[in-house]
């Protein structure tokens, strides 16, 4: 009937559209509003920084790979991603080589050294961030930038954090301004509205759940209603303030370095909102969330361990039946 | 008068985790079941369910008429085999089945008469033993796919608290529709089946659970038991969201009942027998004439096919008859699949003979088979929301990889039934259902040490 051999495989023969280099452009495209944000509110350099980072991950990633002799894997977009989140996390004034030093660090140490996509324990990007503020503590925290609504005035002040920090609440920026970034900070963080935008579109292209950052950002919101004595406006500030909104979006939520069951999910957000809450108000620095997260990625096996959930129909406490087992012998 | 509870519909009790949304693909739901030709010659294997294999009663040379007896076994577990056409048997010995294996079958060549065997008369039932030796005697398996044999699954003590009945019209596989036409061209067969397995059972409530992607057989269906409301009123009807794998058993059970079938455990222990509409449909008519399971209804579809078609073919026909009968393909072949996308088997070759359990054949051509990239697993979880059974795929995946059976057996691998969300999922396109089975079989051989 037919002479040409036919194709055997496992089922299912059929497969959804997600593949990982979907998954990774959808983040790309959520991460967009909040660049073109940046470059209104920093200018150019915020590009330029960006670009720099994007492409020194990129050819970190097929370098290293090379090196190694495995296949290059840079068609994934996972790098782009790491670079692009690199970036967010650096102030728009940085010097370029400490960029590229950053993207090296991100894409070798922290996740190519340990086996590549999937593999790296800690987020890459907040790794380098880590590495970068403690190894260039003033070049990391200028953060000048041009007030785009007055075009002349060069502001360079304390990042919103700092001053609730030091206690000079009257220098705060408005709230209105904090929600649309008109604020000091790192050139990916101070956008609110843009970060938002795009989490909204993850969610909706289900790319990520809506868990981690609501449960994150409510447990800071709540610590932080006790801690300032039920002053919802401060808590305005420390929501909008800082890197939360783009930590808990789109940092907290990367697969590879946050917990893979429902309930670990919910633990892991909570403790990062824990520690976040913890160091910006007892400790020495005014800003916990990369702090936070990456020590929290480090419970996500023991999270997940913990939180694997028992198997359809089986019993509720197997534990408990195999020590009265064992107390029974 | 019309019972109220067969006009009012249930709703599923309980919403189950996981599954995930095929394309339905259904082209062939308006196509009648039509009957396909005898065909030269059939090859009947000697094992078509699950259980133990038949040994052969006939011989080479002998003259057989359909319906009768050729291959059984004296374990409780196992169905016995047919001829399904009339003629003389040429071969008794082994010969290729569909997973490429040789297994001993019978080639019966025809005589183009289909003449019945004159030993068939409609099965005196008078007790539950009788309908459970007369269910067995006509071969009868599940015809849904997994072809475990109905008398075994039927044969539940009186006294075991088994009352609820489920008949599983989901088919949530793509393309096939044969259970749907099932209910719209013997909707009364399959009423009938349902009234005769409950009286006799004595099954308190009966659960007619359809996807609500049938439309037209859910109608057939309930016009059909409001008519004959009158002498029963426990028959009811409950639609299913259309969601991949809503006919599982478990799967369904749950969703309509709200019961969990433990890990290892039967339906019946949580008082509930599943069972396929097309099989039910099949008691219907066996009742009445007395004839054995010899042939039975498949989808044969795909973008291969010329002309896609429900149709009913004697059992032991080679898929190449039965696709020549559907017009041949119209494109070269790339995939040939025995039974549905999601769990179905891929064939190397199309000269082997269909089963009982199969339900459908698809063939698919190169263009519309969509291969993913395999690449590393990005953790990203969602084969964990996917699974229906609780389980994380993909650390499965890691111990299978590791032969850790312990922790493979801890993480409840074994509760795995192969659905295939997992791998449906993966964006990576890891092949996740092979790790699993990688998994079990790494678990039963460290038992097997012990």
């Amino acid at each position: 009937m037919n002479s040409k051999k036919l194709t055997v495989s496992v089922s299912p023969h059929i497969r959804s559209l997600d593949t990982t280099s979907g998954i990774m452009l959808d983040v790309i495209i959520a991460l967009i509003p909040a660049l073109i944000a940046s470059v209104y509110i920093f200018g150019i350099r915020a590009l330029l920084v960006t670009i720099v980072a994007v492409t020194s991950c990129v050819l970190a990633e097929s370098i290293s790979r090379k090196v190694m002799k495995r296949e290059d894997t840079i068609s994934d977009l996972s790098a782009v991603v790491t670079g692009i989140l690199l970036a967010y996390n650096l102030p728009s004034t940085i010097p370029l080589w400490m960029v590229i030093f950053g993207s090296v660090v991100a894409i070798v140490v922290v996740k190519q050294m340990f086996g590549g996509i999937g593999q790296n324990f800690v987020n890459p990007a907040l790794a380098a961030r880590i590495i970068l503020m403690s190894s260039f503590p003033g070049a990391m925290s200028g953060s000048a930038f041009t007030n785009p609504v007055v075009k002349d005035i060069t502001i360079t002040s304390a990042s919103p954090l700092a001053i609730i920090k030091n206690g000079e609440f009257d220098s705060l920026p408005t709230l209105k301004e904090m929600f649309f970034g008109l604020t000091s900070g790192c050139l990916g963080e101070v956008c609110a509205a843009a970060l938002i935008l795009g989490g909204v579109y993850l969610v909706i292209r289900k790319v990520i759940s809506p868990v981690i950052p609501v449960v994150y950002i409510s447990t800071v919101a709540l610590l932080m209603l006790i801690a300032f004595k039920g002053d919802i406006h401060m808590v305005a500030y420390e929501i909008l303030g800082g890197g939360l909104i783009l930590g808990a979006i789109f940092m907290a939520t990367d697969y590879t370095t946050t917990p893979i069951t429902f309930k670990g999910k919910i633990v892991f957000a909570i403790g990062c909102g824990l520690i976040t809450s913890v160091i910006r108000l007892f400790g020495s620095l005014p800003e916990g969330v990369s702090f936070s997260i990456i020590l929290m990625n480090i419970f996500v096996p023991h999270i997940e361990n913990l939180t694997t959930p028992k198997p359809f129909g089986a019993e509720k406490k197997p534990k408990n039946k195999e020590k009265e087992e064992v107390a029974k012998a | 008068m019309v019972s109220e509870k067969l006009e009012g519909v249930l709703k599923p009790v309980a919403r189950g985790h996981g599954g995930v949304s095929v394309c339905h693909s259904k082209n062939t739901c308006s196509l009648e079941i039509v009957r396909m030709p005898a065909p030269e010659r059939v090859i009947l294997p000697m094992q078509q369910h699950i259980g133990s294999p038949c040994t052969p009663v006939v011989k080479v040379g002998d003259i057989v008429g359909v319906g009768q007896l050729i291959g059984d076994s004296d374990k409780f577990v196992s169905a016995p085999i047919h001829a399904t056409i009339s003629g003389k048997v040429t071969a008794v010995g082994p010969a290729k089945i569909a997973n490429g294996a040789m297994v001993p079958c019978v080639t019966i060549e025809s005589d183009g008469e289909m003449r019945l065997y004159e030993g068939l008369k409609p099965p005196k039932i008078d007790t539950r033993e009788d309908f459970i030796k007369a269910v067995r005697d006509s071969g009868l398996v599940g015809l849904g796919g997994a072809g475990f044999p109905t008398h075994v699954k039927l044969g539940f003590k009186p006294d075991s608290g088994v009352d609820t009945l489920i008949i599983n019209v989901a088919e949530c596989e793509p393309f096939i529709t044969v259970d749907h036409r099932e209910c719209i061209d013997n909707s009364w067969d399959v009423l009938s089946g349902v009234y005769t397995i409950k009286e006799i059972l004595g099954f308190k409530k009966v659960i007619i659970a359809i996807e609500d992607n049938k439309g037209d057989a859910f109608t057939a269906l309930q016009k059909i038991a409001n008519d004959s409301a009158d002498f029963d009123n426990s028959v009811e009807l409950m639609v299913l969201k259309s969601k991949y794998p809503q006919g599982a058993e478990k799967v369904l059970i749950n969703a309509v009942t709200g019961k969990k079938v433990p890990p290892g455990k039967l339906p019946s222990d949580v008082g509930v027998v599943v069972m396929n509409v097309a099989t039910v449909s099949f008691i219907g008519r066996y009742i009445k004439n007395g004839k054995p399971l010899v042939s039975r209804s498949l989808t044969v579809d795909g973008s291969a096919i010329s002309e896609p078609k429900n149709v009913r073919v004697p059992i032991g026909t080679p898929i190449s008859k039965i696709v020549e009968f559907c017009g041949g393909f119209k494109a070269d072949p790339y995939k040939v699949i025995s039974g549905g996308p999601m769990m179905g088997m891929a064939l190397a070759d199309v000269d082997v003979p269909l089963i009982k359990s199969n339900n459908s054949v698809l063939a698919f051509a190169q263009d519309s088979v969509k291969v993913k990239k395999e690449r590393d697993c990005i953790r990203c979880g969602r084969c964990v929301h996917a699974c229906t059974m609780n389980l994380i795929p993909t650390k499965i995946k890691d111990y299978a990889v590791l032969e850790d059976a312990k922790r493979l057996e801890e993480i409840g691998t074994m509760v795995c039934m192969e659905c295939g969300c997992c791998s449906f999922a993966c964006p990576s396109g890891i092949p996740l259902v092979q790790y699993m089975r990688l998994g079990k079989s790494i678990i039963r051989e460290a038992g097997e040490q012990k």
